[in-house]
């Protein structure tokens, strides 16, 4: 009983936590494009701003909810539904410190702890797709379809690069337990044993999060933002929280793959280097924004398929042998 | 004693709360004001041409084929890595013939043409 308290009590934070973790990241992405583009960004709404994402949220909640004639009513309406879950489960499984003291009992600071973590995560972020596909094709829009199958193919084909990237970590830790990962990396992070890797796991983030540069799927010049170019109000704001909430996760799961966690000198905690670590990828998410243009269609395939796969394949053969070696 | 896996279903069912509260405040405060012209697809303003499914490329196909063969394959090599160092060599032998195995279907695909982008 005690223990379906402490997980409710954890998830209620978690969510708050995280949401107004999302809200302010808009805050500061807005922001920092502004500096990178030599403007303020949002400055009306308190000092730096800092209201602007309360009057997203309310402007948001007000607007009206349309639903085009032609769309399929109700898998329009549970699309967005399933790709705010689907980020949601994916940050259950990620640890954000060591576990603490609190009231002479530990608490692991994630809500779940299995003993096949990465296993889970990769479940769990690859059922992002089904949001985007079902969105995009209950929309009955050209725009919308375009997008959302542009959006699946190429989730699909940079998840392998992703997956095959991490089984060089996995060799290295010898577990698929976040916890022991972060563990294993208390002499050297693994983004020294492991550095294409880790250049294979961190071009494959931006594409399995639609951003810039891979953002094909949103594409606002040519296709209106494709896979969500219908939706409005809260529908069209789930799949911005699902967005950045798998922004969060993919910078939380760098961090401690190959940062090593919470790992640092000990002046200050564990949880305060994760969180410094985690804003470090989150930033450079809006800087690589800022500076890159976005790819060609048929380069961006044939780079995940012809030059990550093979790199991410070449990559683990020498893990593997230089680990048997040694 | 409480299952891992359950957790999440917890999480998730807090998650619906937050959905089920954000959805049920906008339907209270929301305007709501229909007409044929606001429910029309967009297409640039214009009257939307013929229907929405439109006819896609075959590749997207060839593609995800593809990716279920690897996406397999990238399945067996996680538990393979957990163990890795106890396997020793055989282990090393035995999942490189595997990977060997798929590479050369790689390969084939490429040189089929079947990972060209048209």
């Amino acid at each position: 009983m005690e223990m379906v308290l402490l997980l409710l009590l954890k998830s209620i934070v978690w969510i708050v936590v995280l949401l107004s973790i999302f809200a302010f990241l808009m805050l500061f992405e807005r922001k920092f494009l502004g500096y990178f583009q030599l403007r303020l960004g949002p400055n009306r709404t308190g000092p730096w701003g800092l209201l602007q994402p309360v009057a997203d949220a309310v402007k948001i909640i007000i607007k009206e909810d349309i639903i085009p004639r032609e769309a399929d009513r109700i898998t329009y309406k549970l699309a967005p539904i399933a790709s705010l879950f689907v980020a949601l489960a994916a940050f259950a499984s990620i640890p954000v410190g060591p576990p603490i003291e609190l009231f002479g009992r530990t608490i692991e600071l994630s809500i779940v702890n299995p003993n096949a973590g990465v296993l889970l995560l990769f479940a769990t972020t690859s059922l992002g797709v089904y949001g985007i596909t079902l969105g995009g094709w209950a929309s009955q829009s050209k725009y919308s379809l375009l997008g959302a199958l542009r959006s699946t193919a190429q989730m699909i084909s940079y998840e392998l690069s992703l997956g095959l990237s991490i089984i060089g970590v996995l060799i290295l830790a010898g577990s698929l337990n976040l916890y022991d990962i972060v563990q294993a990396q208390e002499r050297v992070w693994f983004v020294l044993l492991n550095p294409v890797g880790f250049l294979i796991f961190f071009i494959s983030m931006f594409a399995e999060t639609n951003r810039v540069p891979f953002d094909l799927p949103e594409a606002e010049t040519e296709l209106v933002s494709g896979y969500s170019t219908e939706y409005s109000g809260m529908r069209f704001g789930m799949f911005m929280i699902a967005e950045y909430i798998n922004m969060i996760t993919m910078s939380a799961l760098a961090a401690l793959l190959y940062l090593g966690g919470w790992n640092g000198p000990s002046f200050l905690p564990g949880i305060v280097w994760f969180a410094l670590k985690v804003t470090l990828f989150i930033f450079i998410f809006i800087w690589v924004r800022a500076t890159m243009p976005r790819l060609r269609y048929d380069r961006l395939m044939s780079f995940g398929w012809k030059v990550m796969l093979p790199v991410a394949l070449a990559n683990l053969v020498i893990t593997a042998a230089a680990v048997s070696l040694f | 004693m409480l299952d891992q896996y359950t957790g999440v279903g917890v999480f998730l069912a807090v998650g619906a709360l937050f959905v089920a509260v954000t959805l049920l405040a906008g339907k209270l405060l929301r305007p709501h004001n229909p007409y044929p012209e606001k429910l029309a697809t967009y297409e640039c303003g214009e009257i939307p041409v013929g229907e929405g499914q439109i006819k896609f490329h075959i590749r997207y196909y060839i593609f995800s084929l593809i990716f279920v063969v690897f996406d397999v394959e990238t399945v067996f090599l996680y538990p393979w890595a957990v163990v890795f160092e106890e396997m020793g060599l055989f282990g090393f032998v035995v999942m490189m013939l595997f990977i060997g195995t798929l590479v050369e279907g790689l390969v084939y695909a490429w040189k089929k043409g079947a990972l060209r982008w048209v």
